[in-house]
């Protein structure tokens, strides 16, 4: 009796804390629909596009790990909009660049975008990546493939926070590295490539440095085995992670529950909503 | 129920509304039809539960709520204050508990209607097996008016041979209305791998593919039933939303089309109105059913 009691208390802590935090995310992140003029388009290599978009007005707070769903126009199969992660924010220009592995239908008709074209973006959807609360933490971020665009925005929120991040991406070979310079701004940068053409030859959880150095912090994103396997090797340290997913949406904020996402502490719950970014801790995952 | 115009959300497409919030203003909707509530929670179906197709979309959500107790509890006191018709759309394994669900949701002052979904496609047992045999969704609508007062809206089901025998079922049971049409049935394959898109391996089709059907049902059953209905399946835009008001329609609903444009309702209204001032039409009564053939 006494026992159930102070559960239904911690439970109503737990929910007036929830309640207080979708407060803060109503209030504060507010989300946007608006159209975006094409400032650049320019493809890294035959697969990638840098896509930046500009606005005439100042963005809005945006979080690093959060997404935007874009209007594909002209595309008659590309009905739905298509979730992209925000790869920066650029606050002198007004601008938003998405970094675009084209793969479809719908990445493709983005990548043919000219210089002046217009894109209707709704923005910025999802949660974000926790950043430490204390600036003495050692972070690794871990990218893999095109999931080392949300990395470019966390590493520079990072680097504000007064906290010099390590980056180790990976990549199939060095033309899939992208936007190394960018990165070294804000920290050192490792990589490994699957053919030994840059860094070390491997995937990114055999490289080095997770051997020689430690680290508090891990934040990932790319194909679902390398988190899986980044996400493995956290457990094994104990060492706090979070991974950012890809699953597949429609409306992207949280109305339709088709991106759902099955949690150990509370069953389904959209990705678009409560993710994209989960702490390794929630996920059922067999690692 | 009194509709300040004839444009509402889709069942299951637009949340309970404040996912919206920031996109347009609520209160200019006809009215918003929240999530698919069940007597007792459900998880619902395992991902993949979408699937883009041609002009459409797949879905096999598996009506995913977290019951009607904790709707009444947590959600209601939330959006019970917005200006408009706040609509419940209620679904159930047997008679039994949509009776329950419906007597829980008649007691909520601010809901004045609430949409029976017997056509779900993407629930094992009940759902759409009250919809597709007119004894099932006579039996059901019956027992629900029994016990709820309100306005008793009843979704139909299009995986039917003769929808307007369901109709005139569901007519005979005490609807005040039917609303239609709910997903058809439908499969996507990855051939690739040789698997199903859906954990489900079927789903419903929604968006611009079922509209031509869609639209089609609402004129057979216009010729059917006397009570009003609701159209939707498609509608992407004013001159969609136009076409199921004159073959017959006398409100419509807006579904996928929130998911690619979230502010596409307001767009519809406008253009509703739009349409009417260039027809010289006073009023909107003045479309319902006026398809000339
Ligand atoms: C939160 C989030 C952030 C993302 N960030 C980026 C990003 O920064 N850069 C980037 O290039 N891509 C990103 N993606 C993936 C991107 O959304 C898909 O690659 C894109 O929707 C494919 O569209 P398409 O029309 O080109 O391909 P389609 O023709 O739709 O599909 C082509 C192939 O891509 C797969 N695919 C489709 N949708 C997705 C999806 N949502 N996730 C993964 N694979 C998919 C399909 O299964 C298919 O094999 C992100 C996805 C999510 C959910
Ligand atoms: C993701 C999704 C979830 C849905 N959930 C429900 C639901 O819970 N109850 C219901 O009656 N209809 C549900 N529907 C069906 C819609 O309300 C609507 O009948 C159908 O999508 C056709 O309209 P549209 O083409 O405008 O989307 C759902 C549809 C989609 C796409
Ligand atoms: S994509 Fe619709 S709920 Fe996440």
């Amino acid at each position: 009796m006494c026992k159930n009691s102070i559960k239904r208390k911690s439970k109503q802590v737990l929910n007036a804390y929830l309640c207080a935090q979708e407060f803060i995310y109503l209030f504060i992140m507010r989300k946007y629909i608006q159209d975006f003029r094409v400032t650049d388009c320019t493809r890294l290599h035959a697969n990638y596009v840098l896509l930046k978009l500009a606005q005439d007005t100042p963005l809005p707070k945006i979080l690093p790990g959060q997404f935007a769903e874009i209007r594909v126009e002209n595309s008659p199969a590309t009905l739905l909009r298509r979730p992209i992660s925000i790869n920066y924010v650029d606050r002198e220009r007004n601008e938003l660049w998405f970094l675009i592995q084209l793969v479809g239908e719908g990445t493709r008709h983005l990548g043919d975008a000219k210089k002046g074209d217009i894109i209707n973006v709704v923005y910025p959807l999802g949660n974000g990546f926790t950043l430490p609360s204390d600036n003495s933490k050692n972070v690794i971020l871990i990218g893999g493939g095109v999931g080392t665009a949300p990395m470019l925005y966390l590493g520079e929120q990072l680097k504000l926070k007064g906290i010099t991040p390590t980056f180790l991406l990976g990549a199939r070979s060095a033309k899939d590295l992208l936007q190394l310079e960018d990165f070294a701004r804000y920290g050192k940068v490792y990589t490994t490539t699957e053919d030994g053409s840059h860094g070390e030859k491997g995937y990114v959880t055999q490289h080095s440095i997770l051997s020689t150095q430690s680290f508090d912090m891990i934040y990932t994103c790319g194909p679902k085995p390398m988190m899986m396997a980044v996400a493995k090797y956290a457990k094994a340290k104990n060492i706090e992670c979070e991974v950012s997913l890809e699953n597949h949406m429609a409306c992207g904020v949280g109305a339709c529950l088709c991106c759902v996402e099955n949690l150990k502490d509370e069953g389904n719950v959209c990705v678009c909503k409560e993710g994209p970014v989960f702490n390794i801790k929630r996920l059922l995952w067999q690692i | 129920m009194q509709l300040a115009n004839p444009v509402m959300t889709a069942s299951g497409t637009f949340g309970y509304g404040t996912e919206f919030a920031d996109f347009i203003d609520l209160e200019r909707l006809g009215g918003i039809i929240v999530k698919g509530t069940t007597l007792n929670r459900r998880e619902g179906n395992p991902y993949p539960r979408m699937a883009e197709t041609p002009s459409g979309m797949l879905n096999a959500v598996g009506l995913q709520n977290k019951g009607v107790d904790y709707f009444v509890q947590h959600i209601y006191p939330a959006i019970k204050h917005l200006r408009t018709n706040i609509i419940v759309n209620v679904s159930g394994s047997d008679i039994e508990s949509y009776v329950r669900t419906a007597e829980i949701i008649n007691e909520l002052e601010e809901i004045p209607a609430i949409e029976l979904n017997i056509s779900c496609p993407n629930v094992k047992q009940g759902g759409m097996a009250f919809g597709v045999t007119a004894k099932g969704a006579n039996e059901v609508t019956k027992a629900v008016r029994e016990v709820y007062k309100k306005t008793l809206i009843v979704k139909l089901s299009p995986n039917v041979t003769d929808i307007t025998e369901i109709a005139r079922a569901v007519e005979d049971g005490g609807a005040d209305s039917v609303s239609l049409i709910n997903t058809l049935l439908g499969m996507a394959i990855d051939a690739e791998r040789r698997r199903p898109m859906l954990s489900t391996i079927t789903g419903g089709l929604s968006g611009p593919a079922v509209k031509p059907i869609a639209l089609r049902m609402v004129w057979q059953v216009s010729k059917a039933v006397n009570i009003p209905i609701i159209g939707l399946g498609g509608i992407m835009n004013a001159r969609d939303a136009i076409e199921f008001l004159l073959a017959g329609a006398s409100a419509i609903q807006v579904g996928t089309a929130n998911f690619i444009d979230p502010t596409v309702t307001i767009k519809i209204i406008e253009g509703i109105n739009d349409y009417l001032e260039r027809h010289h039409y006073q009023s909107i009564s003045e479309i319902i059913g006026a398809l000339e053939c």
